[in-house]
Order: structure tokens, then sequence, then C-alpha cells
């Protein structure tokens, strides 16, 4: 009887994740569905510490009802502070500093199955295979974490390490087949196994350049999907299955979707040369000069003006002007001009970050208009006011193959009648490559601080 | 070969559901406009910590006097509801400044 309650529980709980991720295709009803969902994994967590039971094996003892409900509290605390501290910008570390929780969970999962599966050769497979991924998704997902902190932001290349990391990668594939082989119990091999594939995960994300790194945590969060789904094949547990597999799924999906938006196969980011071939590929043809323009030259150009697109990237996010930009946006539109925000599909660090930031500082989405749509409209836009990016408006994109990121779709700002790039100074962008726009003679650069230029020109705009 | 074959037949019902969920993920996301990706990528991440499931049933089936089990699982666990709380609650942030408008 007990058993069906369960069942039931687990039943409820995969259709609540279904419908949540479904509803999160909506912008009204996302955070409802966020709310499903975690109302079905509280059923499902809930449901799993009252009512499993495995005949002959599961009990209820106090120490482990004590451990069990400690863990969830202490869990709970930490995971509810860090996510109501985080900043907005920081949002990419968060997401991956969670996901390698996850993925530790699972390798911690296989860790302790391992002696139980001895013997029976599909079990073991489900078992390694579990701890492995997780493994992998944890250890990468540390070493992501700390490229997007800065605290490691060269890639660290060995020599001919696509190479040594396919040799590792069957090398672990070869000593896991050994072991389920083996049919051994030794816990030295299993230990010895998990360090491989910890190895191995650190290996898989340190070539990767910083401008990937989007690419990777949604990777490695597809990853822990599959980690948590081999428990579920485990256990012949369907919540866990569900879950695992549609994170699995989804994740995949959005990787392809943003590599697509950078026109990079997954392959040459996993495999990938960025940076490596840059340096000799630019500077050949860097003419022209750069042109300042003064706050109230360029109060007098916005004011004036019936079309603004501003194009905000990171370095907006990162000097904290969302609030300014939102500011002048709406004294803009007091006085008769329209604003848009053009938002790239990889603005940010994150597919969506730019959205989310500018969200945080009230900007209706509405006005969020992503690239297919505004490069049509930059033909009759008067002013773009670029805000800390840089490659996602790069003609070399365009123009030159053989640069980087030659094939990336961009925003075509050239069409517009003026440009205005906000930038701290003339160094490159996170790809690390020069950018012909600023040299283009309808581009004006507007040096400066974002924040403290954008101030000063909200303050000249309101004297005229 | 006959292992194989032994092995799809008795797990069949297990292999239809995978198959079927995969497709069920893909559908799901495939319509989720490029505003809502960032909040979409932290709520899967939440999701997946219903591997949390898996750490709470180690520790149920685990023998009580096992106290290197029981710290394992009772890291497991922590890290898992970590995973689970943390990522809703970065979620329904992230979100709630998309409702204000």
């Amino acid at each position: 009887m007990i058993q069906y309650i369960l069942e039931i529980a687990y039943l409820i709980a995969s259709i609540t994740f279904i419908i949540g991720l479904k509803m999160m295709s909506n912008p009204k009803k996302a955070r409802q569905g966020n709310l499903i969902a975690a109302v079905g994994m509280t059923i499902a967590i809930i449901g799993t510490i009252f009512l499993y039971s495995k005949e002959g094996l599961t009990s209820r003892d106090n120490i482990k009802m004590i451990l069990i409900f400690g863990g969830i509290a202490a869990g709970t605390i930490i995971g509810w502070l860090t996510a109501k501290k985080v900043q907005m910008t920081k949002m990419p570390e968060l997401v991956s500093m969670f996901n390698g929780m996850g993925g530790a969970c699972a390798a911690l999962i296989g860790l302790m199955e391992f002696h139980h599966s001895v013997g029976q050769t599909s079990t073991m497979i489900t078992v390694l295979a579990g701890m492995i991924i997780g493994s992998v998704s944890f250890s990468g997902s540390i070493i992501a974490y700390l490229k997007l902190n800065g605290a490691m932001a060269k890639p660290i290349r060995l020599p001919k390490y696509n190479i040594i990391n396919t040799i590792v990668m069957f090398a672990l594939f070869a000593f896991a087949a050994f072991v389920v082989a083996s049919g051994t119990d030794s816990s030295t091999l299993l230990y010895l196994l998990f360090a491989a594939a910890l190895f191995y995960g650190i290996l898989f994300v340190i070539p990767i350049g910083g401008a990937d790194m989007p690419v990777v945590i949604s990777l490695l969060n597809s990853f822990t999907g599959l980690a948590a789904a081999f428990g579920g094949f485990l256990y012949d547990n369907k919540v866990m299955l569900t879950g695992g597999i549609l994170v699995g799924s989804a994740g995949t999906l959005l990787t392809i979707v943003m590599c697509k938006a950078m026109n990079r196969s997954l392959f040459s980011v996993i495999f990938g040369s960025f940076g490596s071939t840059a340096a000799a590929a630019d500077g050949a043809d860097v003419a022209g000069s750069i042109k300042d323009i003064s706050t109230t030259d360029v109060a007098v150009l916005m004011n004036y003006s019936k079309r603004v697109v501003i194009v905000p990237g990171y370095g907006l996010a990162v000097a904290q002007a969302q609030h300014i930009i939102h500011e002048l946006e709406l004294l803009l539109e007091e006085r008769g001009v329209e604003v848009k925000y053009a938002i790239h599909p990889v603005a940010g660090r994150m597919p969506g970050h730019m959205n989310v930031l500018l969200a945080e500082s009230n900007v209706d989405y509405g006005k969020m208009v992503e690239m297919d749509e505004i490069n049509s409209e930059f033909e009759q836009t008067d002013v773009v006011l670029v805000v800390g990016a840089n490659d996602v408006v790069n003609p070399a994109a365009k123009t030159d193959p053989s640069s980087p990121i030659y094939g990336m779709p961009i925003l075509d700002v050239e069409k517009a009648k003026h440009i205005i790039v906000n930038k701290r100074s003339m160094s490159a962008g996170y790809a690390g490559i020069e950018n012909l726009l600023f040299y283009n003679p309808k581009t004006s650069m507007f040096f400066g601080d974002a924040k403290k230029a954008l101030t000063a020109l909200v303050a000249e705009l309101k004297t005229m | 070969m006959e292992q194989i074959l032994s092995f799809i037949s008795t797990h069949r019902e297990m292999i239809y559901f995978i198959i079927l969920a995969v497709f069920v993920g893909v559908e799901v996301i495939g319509h989720v406009p490029s505003v809502l990706h960032t909040p979409l990528m932290s709520g899967a991440n939440a999701i997946h910590g219903v591997v949390v499931v898996g750490a709470i049933i180690v520790m149920l089936d685990t023998d009580a006097s096992n106290y290197i089990s029981l710290t394992l699982g009772t890291v497991a666990v922590i890290l898992g509801t970590l995973n689970v709380v943390g990522g809703f609650v970065v979620t329904d942030r992230m979100l709630d400044m998309f409702k204000k408008k």
C-alpha cells in the first residue's frame, strides 16, 4: 500500500517537472512553473524519506533520520542564502557551482553503491556510469566556476591537449571497462577510477576559452542530468529518471542552440582553437582612425533622434550601469524618442543573461528585441549606442574569414546613421580580437566607465 | 550478445520510458524564447537536483553502523539539497524580475 502511495508521489513529481519546464516558455507563467516544479520536488523528497522501502535493507534508525534531516536543513540554509545574496552578474558562476554540487552528489551515490553492485554486470555499469559522469561534471563545473570568477582567466593548454584529452578519455573508459569485467570489489580501484574521472573533468574544461564557457556549463548541466538518470535506472526510480532525462535532453538542446548562436560547432568548442590562432590573424588591416565624442554631443545627437537602439553587453553589467541605462531610456522616451534594446543571443555570459540583467533594473521585456528582428530595423535607426559590447557588433564576423569569430551572426549596427560606442579603453573584447567597427567613419567613441559616462549623459540630457 | 538482448528485454519498459522522456525534454524546451534561456538553464539545474532522492535512498538502505557510508551519504544529501534549493530559489529570483512589468 505504502509503496503505491510513493509511486503516485513520484508520478505527481514527474508531471510537475514537465509542466514546470513547459510553463517556463512564457515569461508571464515562468515563475509559477518554477514553483510548481519545486513543489513536485518537495513531494518526491518527503515521499522518499517516509515511504521508500526495499525489503530487508531499509531501516529508519534515529541516527539516519537525524543525518538526513540535518543534511537537508544544512543544504537548504546554505543554498537559500547563496541564492538570495548572489548578484545577478554572477549568475553563470552560481549555476555552474550548483551544477557541480549535483554532480558530486551523483558521484558519491556511485561510490557508495559500488560494493552492492559487485557480481551484477549491468548494475555495476549503471553505478560506475553515474559515478564517472557525476565526477566529470563536478570537477568540470568547479573549473568553469574558477574561470568565470576570473581566478583562472586564461585557458591553459598543454601541448597537444586535444590528443592528451582524447587519450585520457579512452583510458578512463578502458579503466572502467576493466573494473566491470574483472568484477572486483576493490575500493582502491574504485577510488582510483573516481580520481581519474575528476582529473578528466579538469582536463576537459581547462583548455576552453572564456567566451565558450556558457556552452560548457550548459553541457555539464546535461551531464549531471544524465548522472541523475543513471541513478534512476539503478533504483528503478521513475522521478529520478524523468528529472534526469528531461534535464539531459533539454540541456543538450540548449547547448546546441547556444553553439548555433555563436556559429560554432560543439566539436570546435571542445577541441576548439579560440585564441590560439587569433593573434596571427588580426592586426593586419586595422586602418583609419578613431573619433572621440563628448558627452554634450552624444546628448544632442540622442535628444534630436527619432529612434535609438541600445546594444548592451556584459561590460554594462560589470560597470553596474543597468539602472542608469534604464533611466536614459525613460528620459528619451519622455521626449518622444523611440528606444529599444538589441539583444544578441550570447550577450552577457549566458544566453538570455542580458535579459535578466536588464529585467533586474525594470526594463520592460517588450523592449528587448532579439537579433533577427532588430537587424532589419537598423537602417531606420538614427543612433545606436553600444555599451560594453564588442564581439557581437564586430563586422569581422562577416568580412574576415581569418577571424576566430568569422561566421558568428552579429548585430548589423553599421546600417544605422550614427554609432556611438561606449568603452573604457581601446582594448579588445572578451574573445580578444580587434574590432573594425571602431574605425568606421560613422562611429564615434564615447570613452569612459559605462556608469560614469551614462550618468553624465543623463545629467546633460536633463538640462536640454 | 545474448546478455545484451536479455538486458534490453528485461528493461524494455524502462527503455521506452527513456526514449519518450528524451523527446518530451526536447519538445518542452524547444519553444522557450531566448529571453528565458538563463532562468531555464537554472531551473533545469534545480530539477536535476532530484539526484538527492538517490542520496536519501542510499542512506535509508545503508547499515546504521557503517559510518563511512553514513558520512558520504550525509554529504551527498547536503550537496543535493544545495543544488535543489539554491537552483529553485535563484530561478525564482530571476523570474520575479520579469514579472514586475
